[in-house]
């Protein structure tokens, strides 16, 4: 498979990366050099496989639903852009 | 008197102990040589005030008898940690002035135990890299030259990736161990090319709590060092138990520095047989066998075994991994952290800062992942390569049960090569350098990369061993019999000073 520009863009767009029509031709063939190469995994035969879920086989650490850590408004807003209040600013998303 | 920098980890450990010298005199030294080295780009950020600090604490510590393990050890941190009151930027500019309010469980760890920071230290942009060249703030260069006509050539050579500020202030003795990560192999071809030891740990061995994140399932906290004994040490105290994350295994942390003495005598060594792969240079083919001879004179059995997937792991990580670093790397979005950049709406203020604080590569990786996780896509991809993650690790999982005790390879397909030598178009000529080491990620097995021999170029090369899940102990018994049939590397003279 490969991907054409309008592709490109439209991936961009799901990333939320800003792409200038420039970069668009050189990202092509970035991508598609890459799927290329990744075109071989078509040939492995995966029939009655299981998908890797876990690397280790270990049961998923679980702890009781308490609060563990807080109070720490301060800290958490301390390396925001734009902070009022101990809240964080963004652009205004609802008219 | 040798140069306090030129100790290694256990030589300086000891001489603390004896009284020989104190912390504070250990760190200076550091500081300086630091200082001196800063044409070699190692350190994005120097901290000799807490360094210095810090040393005072271990001098008080050990004049009571108090030392802890890791007392007065100098070391540097991947700029990957989060560090408390510290910049850390993960080698990207989207993290540019971050300063944590918390510290990482790894260096945490490290501090716990007595150990000294000198400072962060450069990788590639958040770990996707194979030399250092990703970097938002500028190329790593590696202390070694090539030799050229009986000179030391002036071309400068990469240290590899990610962890290649890591592998070069060891190597420069700019620091007696260093943290480090490893996703495809980012610290075992560092260490393999710049002559220096780097063990990636069984996953869950480490917290990766604290860690910036690329992908996941993958990432894996680790040691480089100047000696086995060293990574030994190190990571004696980065490992353990941590209810933060949920991955890290709930194991005791085992006596890896009485391991290392344990040699190899009747251990089943295994050499696989799809690593010979086509192009490889004969002298690497030939280290390989030395290799194997070194460990049999030295008591060990030496099998060939056949992992049939192997040619599979690299192109299914460049799946994988991207998948999981697109999905990582969503919350840079120029709210909570980092940097912003204004757009006409919200989506364009995204759009933006992601634009202009992501590097190229880490653009790239994020744009693979995002599509192979796509609607219509999913199961072609990320799936498929999931269930081929599951035949990697059956490969291995055959072998151990065939009685392999630790599987021998070389660590890299060639020696470090020179800075923008591999700038081409094609990405995956970069990707080519984890051929050896990526499938050990993929099937969350340990594996340390340690220093062999030389090219004919005098530059370094490594030999990997891979391990059973959770038996570093083996590794470090093996890895100590090669470092010691092989000879001490002798690390390049500090030209750049």
């Amino acid at each position: 498979m490969s991907v054409d520009a309008q592709t490109v863009r439209r991936i961009a767009h799901l990333a939320r990366i800003a792409v200038s029509e420039a970069d668009v031709a050189p990202l092509q063939g970035e991508l598609n050099a890459i799927l290329a190469f990744v075109e071989q995994l078509g040939t492995v035969d995966v029939a009655d496989v299981e998908p890797m879920t876990s690397v280790t086989p270990m049961a998923m650490k679980k702890r009781h639903d308490v609060v563990t850590d807080g109070g720490r408004a301060e800290e958490v807003v301390a390396n925001a852009p734009e902070t009022e209040d101990h809240f964080f600013l963004v652009p205004k998303v609802v008219e | 008197m040798t140069e306090l920098n030129e100790l290694t980890l256990a030589e300086a450990r000891d001489g603390l102990k004896a009284k020989t010298f104190s912390a504070r005199e250990l760190t200076q030294a550091h500081i300086t040589a630091v200082e001196k080295a800063r044409a070699l780009n190692a350190y994005l950020l120097e901290t000799p005030e807490r360094a210095l600090a810090m040393a005072e604490v271990s001098d008080a510590k050990i004049a009571r008898g108090e030392g802890r393990p890791l007392e007065g050890l100098p070391l540097g941190i991947k700029d990957l940690f989060c560090t408390h009151g510290v910049v850390t930027t993960a080698g990207s500019k989207i993290l540019e002035g971050f300063e944590p309010h918390y510290e990482s469980a790894v260096t945490h760890n490290l501090w716990r135990d007595g150990a000294v920071m000198l400072g962060k230290l450069n990788l590639d942009e958040f770990a996707m890299g194979s030399s250092n060249e990703t970097s938002a703030y500028g190329n790593v260069i590696s202390p070694w030259r090539r030799r050229e006509n009986g000179a030391l050539s002036e071309t400068p050579i990469v240290p590899g990736g990610s962890s290649g500020g890591s592998a070069a202030a060891v190597a420069a003795r700019l620091c007696l161990g260093a943290t480090a990560t490893d996703t495809g192999g980012s610290i075992r071809q560092p260490a393999a090319f710049t002559g220096t030891v780097g063990i990636k740990p069984t996953y869950g061995r480490c917290s990766r709590w604290g860690t910036v994140a690329f992908a996941s399932s993958l990432d894996q906290a680790g040691p480089i060092a100047r000696t086995v004994r060293d990574c030994a040490i190190l990571l004696g105290s980065m490992a353990g138990p941590d209810a933060r994350d949920t991955t890290c295994a709930d194991l005791p942390v085992p006596d890896f520095e009485a391991a290392v003495s344990r040699g190899v005598k009747g251990l089943t060594i295994g050499i696989p047989k799809e690593y010979r792969v086509e192009g490889m240079p004969a002298e690497i083919q030939k280290l390989w066998d030395e290799g194997a001879r070194w460990l049999e004179a030295a008591g060990a059995r030496i099998v060939e075994i056949s992992l049939p997937h192997t040619r599979y792991a690299l192109p299914a990580y460049y799946i994988v991994a991207p998948a999981e670093a697109s999905s990582n790397l969503a919350r840079y979005d120029g709210v909570r952290y980092g940097l912003r950049v204004p757009g006409k709406d919200i989506a364009g203020m995204y759009e933006n800062t992601r634009a202009a604080g992501f590097g190229r590569e880490v653009k790239r990786r994020i744009m693979i992942g995002t599509y192979v996780l796509s609607a219509g896509y999913y199961d072609a991809y990320y799936v498929r390569a999931q269930k081929i993650r599951t035949l990697i690790k059956r490969d291995f999982e055959q072998a151990y049960a065939a009685g392999v005790d630790a599987i021998l390879t070389p660590a890299t397909p060639s020696s470090a090569f020179g800075i923008g030598e591999k700038a081409s178009a094609d990405p995956v000529e970069m990707y080519l350098n984890d051929v050896f080491t990526v499938t050990v990620n993929m099937a969350g097995l340990p594996g340390i990369a340690v220093p062999a021999g030389l090219d004919a170029q005098g530059l370094p090369l490594g030999l990997q061993l891979i391990g059973r899940p959770f038996d570093e102990e083996t590794l470090f018994a093996t890895a100590q019999v090669i470092e010691e049939a092989a000879g001490r590397t002798k690390l390049p003279g500090a030209w750049w000073a």
